[in-house]
């Protein structure tokens, strides 16, 4: 998504300001408004057995309003723009308000003076294609994963979205913008089967325009984890290297990134909390939030309450440099908002990353391999809402993937975990990789290799 | 919601290009949530959401879209749109005749949250708070949830059905972080049934914050979990997930069909050691998995899938039944207005077993014992699962003794079910759970007794 405080990027975008504003508008004296309004397109396409198997098209639009008075917020939202259900929703927002305890620091963002980096990637071709077209793609790729290797039988999903959207925001403290954005993807999960065993491996691909989708990569993705697991059997317990390839070692980097939230910090909930200035990693990690870096997928303008985005680097050179925060979390710890409020309609804003990204180091993927004597090479990690514990750090999760014997691939592997904690596993980080890779969800990431971590297995 | 005059016209409409099923799904859902953290009620949010989504089915191809917009016209509009998405050869007049169904839950509902003042929803937060940090002083923060929500939901097909129903559910959670020398554990608890706010007469609240605060506080003096293969028993009540996981989403009849299960082909074989039967049954009054009707307007029902270790039946959507030529098991759920349904647990329990679980525990040499469960996630094709111990402690000579850190355990689902030894007389159900599929969440149940698996690998980082 991107805004513009000055001048929608449309006329779509201008229509949704002017219901913000107008619910804005409607605060009463001593009250403060706030209306985010979001309104998208999008189509879903699933392919099964050479045929579609659903076709799903749907234009959605919501409300979400936020009204603060006496330092007491309340919250309400609608999953309609009609007139009445807007007037429902700012009424209950305003009764919600009164039961909420006061709090000082509550209150809505207030414009601060940062110039927005202006970023549209609205690329009208993706909300233009065809449908016939969209069905031609998902068939396609399922023909491309099936035709990958003998040992295919299946594809689960081979499926084809976009969305267009477009959101506004404002307040009665002077904040109104809009913006827009449209993306398309793909993914498919093959099923390979030889004998009795059978294995499943996913892959994908994402662009801001139907031309940047690359189906070649998602079908080989998807052919190769899922053909190389034959054979896999637990491994024995030990203590070893782990090799993270980019997907993986983000989802690492996005725990992280959740223990240097301002909320967390300030009620007690992180890890790092006092250790700003001290080193929390090895001296190979850097890792900044920064969504005016356009190569991510998740690049934008403003946040959630109307904010220019910014660059916040959180780690440099393994040194803790400071936290993000939304506009209260932010007022409470005496600093300015990072712009770092993100948000749905369905909900207030909260403070996350945005589109993190560690930056890159030395060596190829083969050239961290090459490294390691006695390791795993993660594939896919499963359990990471039931293994990972972000305020005590604890990390455990079930992985597929091949052992790595002597600097090479060896033997498949499957139903063993890996184990260790966040704050040890950022002190054995061995190795960062020069290979960064954005990633669908907007991270940018690099190949890790973190030393140290139990397997636990036979 | 809408007359079934309007509704037969919609379904008409949609198979004008040749569909041969058509289905309106109209959802009106109402919610409010209440949040405290930091000592503060941060927090009330109202939320109201109402649409409907409209299917055609020609062939193996669904069309689906959806509107917001209730009204004749907005009804139309999606039924075109998904009867273009899945346009058929034929096309021709069909009239659709619709005959109400009745359906029931059995009970009712005692207090709607919607007639209980907002005052008394925000004094359950404050007084959870209080009473969870007065466990101990190294409890450094609360976070309490309160949600109750009134689902509306109208289902009207091109066979005839047309049924709708009302389900009211209500949730409260406390969560409690304690610091300590070893750094902080977190500790949570959960309550939430298909009844209104009479939820707080069967629940005592200051018991739940208790336990919460409890379990925070065990934990601080938690060792590092053991790595490696090891007898695991599962408390009552605290461990349902795991039969959810290790069978319950492979019985899935999508999945099986699409050769994505292990459990595929394997009705009427030997799957689980002799005395395990699992059910999966929607129609357990007030557990948080109830429903009167699925999301396709066909009644809840009792399935059992393994009966005494024999695997029995899978669960069933519609479209999956309507293409084996069998009726649905009342599995076809959704999230959503805005949602295809597919096949969905309901509330999933192995029953119980004759065994005293002191004795379960006092016969197991060196293990551990999960006292409570967290989530967990299942590949269906490799049949390999995780779940999450958030309450766990060692057992060595037949004794319970220290508390284990976090950690998830791993197994395979058919090996996991064959050894499973040892069953408790002392059934109960766990507390309310969300299941994730295909990016869709709806509320489901479940509940063990004791149980013991002769050998789970725990994944911890001790030696």
């Amino acid at each position: 998504m991107s805004a513009a405080n000055s001048g929608a990027p449309d006329e779509e975008c201008s229509s949704l300001q002017r219901i913000a504003v107008e619910v804005a508008d409607r605060a009463k004296s001593g009250e403060q408004v706030e209306a985010f309004v979001s309104r998208s397109t999008y189509t879903t396409v699933r392919a099964h057995g050479h045929d579609i198997e659903s076709f799903t098209s749907a234009t959605s639009a919501g409300i979400g309003v936020r009204v603060v008075h006496d330092h007491r917020q309340g919250f309400a939202w609608a999953g309609s723009l009609d007139p009445e259900v807007v007037a429902d929703a700012l009424r209950e927002a305003r009764d919600n308000a009164a039961f909420a305890e006061p709090d000082p620091w509550v209150g809505l963002a207030e414009p601060d003076g940062v110039a927005p980096v202006p970023f549209d990637a609205f690329d009208p071709a993706v909300a233009a294609l065809p449908a016939s077209r969209k069905i031609e793609l998902a068939l396609e790729l399922e023909r491309m994963v099936l035709a990958g290797d003998p040992r295919i039988t299946g594809v689960r999903v081979a499926s084809f979205s976009d969305s267009s959207g477009r959101f506004a925001v404002a307040t009665s403290t002077g904040i109104a913008g809009s913006g827009r954005g449209a993306w398309c993807s793909m993914s498919a999960l093959a099923l390979a089967t030889d004998g009795d065993e059978t294995y499943t491996g996913a892959g994908s691909t994402v662009g801001f325009s139907p031309d940047q989708l690359d189906l070649a990569e998602a079908a080989n993705d998807a052919v190769l984890r899922s053909t190389r697991l034959f054979g896999a059997r637990p491994a024995t317990s030990r203590r070893l290297a782990v090799l993270l390839e980019p997907r993986v070692a983000s989802t690492i980097m996005g725990i992280l990134g959740s223990t240097l939230t301002g909320d967390r910090v300030l009620k007690g909930r992180s890890p790092f909390a006092d250790r700003v200035g001290e080193s929390i990693a090895t001296s190979a990690l850097t890792l900044v939030d920064d969504p005016t870096d356009h190569r991510s997928y998740a690049a934008d303008s403003f946040d959630g309450e109307g904010l220019a985005c910014r660059r916040n680097p959180l780690v440099v050179d393994g040194v803790l440099q400071g936290f993000l925060y939304d506009s209260a979390s932010g007022r409470r710890a005496g600093l300015p908002s990072t712009g770092s409020a993100v948000r749905g309609v369905s909900s207030t804003p909260s403070v996350g990353c945005q589109a993190l990204s560690v930056s890159p180091g030395t060596g190829s993927f083969d050239d961290l391999l090459s490294t390691i004597d006695d390791g795993v090479y993660v594939q896919s990690m499963t359990g990471l809402h039931s293994g990972v514990n972000a305020v005590s750090g604890d990390i455990s999760v079930g992985v597929e993937g091949l052992m790595i014997r002597n600097g090479a691939f060896a033997e498949p592997v499957r139903e063993v975990t890996i184990a260790s904690t966040l704050q040890r596993m950022l002190l054995d980080i061995l190795a960062v990789g020069a290979d960064v890779e954005w990633l669908p969800g907007g991270t940018g990431c690099p190949t890790l290799v973190i030393g140290d971590v139990a397997l636990s297995g036979i | 919601m809408i007359d079934a005059s309007v509704l037969e016209r919609v379904l008409g409409s949609a198979l004008r290009t040749g569909g041969e099923f058509a289905e309106v799904f109209a959802e009106d859902r109402r919610s409010s949530s209440a949040l405290l953290d930091d000592g503060r009620v941060e927090e009330l949010t109202s939320g109201r959401d109402r649409g409907a989504g409209i299917r055609v089915v020609v062939g193996d191809t669904t069309g689906f879209a959806h509107t917001a917009d209730l009204t004749e016209t907005g009804l139309l509009a999606a039924a075109e749109a998904a009867a273009a998405a899945a346009r058929g050869g034929g096309g021709g007049v069909r009239t659709v005749a619709l005959t109400r169904s009745a359906s029931s839950r059995g009970y009712d509902i005692e207090l709607a949250p919607t007639d209980v003042p907002k005052a008394r929803k925000v004094a359950l937060l404050t007084q959870a708070d209080e009473i969870a940090r007065s466990v101990d002083g190294a409890i450094r923060q609360v976070s309490v949830n309160y949600g109750d929500s009134l689902r509306k939901i109208l289902v009207a097909n091109s066979d005839g059905l047309f049924a709708e129903d009302e389900t009211v559910r209500t949730f409260f959670a406390v969560s409690c972080v304690a610091s300590g020398d070893t750094g902080m554990q977190t500790g949570r608890e959960s309550i939430g049934h298909t009844i209104g706010f009479e939820l707080f007469d069967r629940y005592d609240i200051d018991e739940l914050a208790r336990r919460a605060a409890g379990r925070a506080i065990t934990k601080l003096a938690a060792r590092p979990a053991p790595s490696g293969q090891m007898p695991v028993v599962i408390g009552s009540g605290g461990g349902g997930v795991l039969f959810h996981e290790a069978c319950g989403h492979g019985l899935e009849a999508d999945l099986v069909t699409k050769g994505a299960s292990v459990f595929a082909g394997r009705v009427g074989q030997r799957v689980a050691s002799a005395g395990v039967t699992v059910v999966d049954d929607g129609t357990m009054a007030r557990e948080w998995g109830n429903i009167a009707i699925d999301d396709e307007g066909n009644p809840a029902q009792r399935n059992v899938l393994i009966e005494d270790g024999i695997l029995t039946d899978y669960m069933w959507d519609q479209l999956r039944a309507r293409k084996q030529g069998r009726a649905s098991s009342g599995n076809g759920r959704r999230q959503s207005y805005q949602h295809l349904p597919m096949v969905r647990m309901t509330n999933t329990y192995l029953l119980a077993g004759t065994e005293e679980p002191e004795a379960i525990i006092a016969s197991t040499d060196k293990g551990v014992y999960v006292k409570h469960l967290g989530g967990g996630q299942v590949n269906t094709a490799t049949g390999d699962f995780v779940f999450g111990m958030t309450e766990a402690y060692l057992i060595e000579n037949g004794e319970v003794t220290e508390p284990l850190r976090e950690g998830n355990l791993i197994g395979n689902g058919p090996e996991v079910l064959q050894r499973i030894d040892a069953l408790g007389n002392d059934f109960a159900m766990g507390p309310p759970g969300t299941c994730g599929k295909d990016g869709q969440g709806v509320p489901v149940g479940d509940g063990v007794p004791t149980l013991r698996v002769s050998s789970l690998t725990i994944g911890g980082t001790a030696a």
